[in-house]
């Protein structure tokens, strides 16, 4: 398989360009259709109906009334990081999609190929450094916009996907661990008998919530979130160079849905039982395999940003650091552990006991905690209430759990 | 220590914590029915209108576009009082009064509305025109597509205002019911026009 993509004559790696970018370029134009669709539906309306057939063509009527708007800049704005900012947002999004492999093997125009523009042996490393670049994206533009939501937009967001790429790195380790290769192609082939959706679900659930939080997505789009930041980052952004945030966000949004397909979902390969349909069109009938998937993460996408509420920051962060990397860990562990038994080929007694053990550890941490939770809710609740200050004077929040007033009775202006 | 640093300097307060989390929070899995409820939602019937293709009825009292009304022979009902203008609180109203003469006469009694123009920039459609009104002259439809791209259009004026003559009316001007006067109009005593009525009374 990677010896058929590597000894691709130029035209041919040409031409998957050209088709990768109108991939992706088409699924924006439909993904902001079928997104305001969906949510409408939701909420019991119709959603854009007017633009084309069912108003399919309304991303492409969106792009053209963008594209003929007035290009504003801002006084204060730093003109030229101002205008790289969005370049580099569209740019990185569409440079992910080089190592997906969206199909299993075709023939075009002659030569044996698949749809998959190349293969690194550090594939999935290469995605996250792209998508950490595009994250610059956002921090410049909220950064050079001189203007004070979109810098904390831009501060936000970063922050935002500096923890959850933490997550979503450690998220891969067990994928990387069970496929012993780090490329896209040999991660797909290694999930041929069981995807690693179902064999590694802790770490498909992290991916999941973490790619949510590492696109600026509902309900963790605080980077932008229109109801306290205006617009967050792209506030002062107008014209073409919106467009291209835009553009980024709904290319990100299906670059981390490819991803997750091809890492958990067995990437081109057809649904379990219905393996005889990959050999229809000559091949070609995989990319309708690879599509699904892709739009059923799309579909989850959107459920959440129909569902969910935006998140507190704090609570945001809280559940990046404090929830989502420790279980990473701990379950990296474990999956290490039993990998090293069916490596050294432990019987399979002791892999069972090691499992067991680990979850009835589980059920004990789990137990405990719940107690403890019990017993802290029934002291915070036998608590005398203080009695309402005539002012609350904030302290500086140690514990986000809790803010502190002044005791009942006492005076805001210090004694001497 | 200065005044200013004496107030800025907070270490001397005692504090106690209030939790701001949620100790009574739901189960996770009962949360989770939030999902299901959008899921759910998508199969329902929605409640757009397809509005210019499709119009849905108003509410039978709508407030909407108004109308001058007639008496059943087509005399007019609006008397030019003006009161309807008086009442108006945004003053969207203008009422000019006219003498009705036995030769031309467009209303029962002494006067009749000689210019008669609602601007629909102004009105709030409250309705107080139509409480105001002491002949029932003035009431309202239920139109609501009153939009238009010039200011002059939307002033409506007495002719875009009036009831459209329905079967036994006779447009104003022309003389009473034979044997009839004012009061016999008010009294509601006339129920269609007469042919001697017609071309304002003259014979051709």
């Amino acid at each position: 398989m990677r010896e058929i993509i590597l000894d691709d004559p130029l035209s041919i790696v040409i031409l998957k360009a050209v088709i990768i970018f109108v991939i992706c370029l088409v699924s924006t134009i439909l993904a902001v259709w079928g997104e305001r669709r969906l949510v409408a539906r939701m909420q019991m309306r119709l959603g854009p109906n007017r633009v084309g057939k069912f108003g399919v063509l309304q991303g492409l009527a969106d792009g053209v009334k963008l594209a003929l708007k007035e290009d504003l800049i801002p006084a204060a704005a730093d003109k030229i990081v101002f205008i790289i900012a969005p370049i580099i947002s569209a740019t990185t999004c569409f440079m992910a999609f080089a190592v997906i492999p969206m199909t299993g093997e075709i023939t075009l125009f002659g030569e044996k190929t698949s749809l998959q523009l190349t293969d690194i042996s550090v594939g999935v490393l290469y995605i996250l450094s792209i998508a950490s670049i595009g994250v610059y994206g956002i921090v410049l533009a909220g950064w050079s916009s001189g203007s004070t939501y979109p810098l904390l937009g831009g501060l936000r967001s970063s922050a935002q996907v500096i923890s959850y790429e933490i997550a979503m790195g450690l998220s891969l380790v067990a994928v990387f661990l069970y496929a012993g290769s780090m490329s896209t192609i040999d991660i797909v082939n290694s999930q041929s008998s069981w995807w690693f959706a179902v064999t590694l679900f802790p770490s498909f659930a992290i991916y999941t919530i973490s790619m949510v939080g590492e696109t600026n997505r509902a309900p963790f789009d605080l980077a932008e979130a229109e109801g306290e930041l205006v617009g967050g980052f792209h506030t002062e952004y107008s014209s073409l160079k919106f467009a291209l945030f835009f553009l980024a966000e709904y290319v990100n949004i299906i670059g981390v849905s490819a991803l997750a397909t091809t890492l958990f979902l067995g990437g081109y390969h057809a649904l379990p039982g219905l393996g005889f349909t990959e050999s229809w069109l000559g091949g070609w009938f995989t990319f309708f395999w690879f599509f699904a998937k892709v739009l059923f993460f799309f579909f989850i996408f959107v459920w959440l940003r129909g569902t969910l509420p935006r998140l507190r920051y704090d609570q945001f962060m809280k559940f990046g650091w404090k929830v989502l990397i420790p279980a990473n860990v701990i379950w990296i562990m474990v999956v290490a552990v039993l990998r090293y038994f069916s490596n050294q080929g432990t019987p399979r007694s002791v892999i069972i006991a090691f499992a067991g053990g680990v979850i009835l550890i589980y059920l004990f941490a789990s137990m405990i905690w719940e107690r403890a939770a019990k017993n802290r809710a029934e002291t915070v609740s036998s608590r005398p209430v203080p009695a309402a200050p005539s002012f609350p004077i904030p302290k500086l929040p140690m514990d986000i759990s809790t803010i502190s007033v002044p005791k009942a009775g006492q005076e805001r202006v210090i004694h001497e | 220590m200065s005044e200013i640093e004496k107030k800025q300097d907070l270490s001397a307060v005692e504090y106690t914590d209030i939790s701001i989390g949620n100790e009574n929070a739901k189960p996770f899995l009962t949360q989770l029915k939030g999902f299901w409820v959008t899921f759910a939602m998508m199969f329902r019937k929605v409640n757009t209108v397809q509005y210019p293709e499709v119009k849905e009825p108003t509410a039978a009292r709508f407030h909407g576009r108004h109308q001058l009304n007639r008496h059943p022979d087509g005399l007019e009902k609006c008397i030019g009082c003006e009161l309807c203008a008086w009442a108006c609180p945004a003053d969207a109203i203008l009422v000019e009064g006219g003498h009705n003469t036995d030769e031309l006469r467009y209303s029962p009694g002494e006067r009749f509305g000689a210019v008669y123009q609602i601007n629909y920039l102004r009105c709030i459609f409250c309705g107080l025109c139509i409480e105001a009104c002491p002949t029932r002259a003035l009431t309202m439809t239920n139109e609501y597509e009153l939009a238009d791209n010039d200011r002059a259009k939307l002033i409506f004026e007495k002719s875009d205002l009036m009831a459209p003559l329905q079967p036994g009316m006779i447009e104003a001007p022309h003389p009473y019911y034979p044997g009839t006067d004012d009061q016999d109009y008010y009294h509601g005593k006339v129920k269609s026009s007469h042919p001697s009525q017609q071309n304002n009374g003259q014979v051709k």
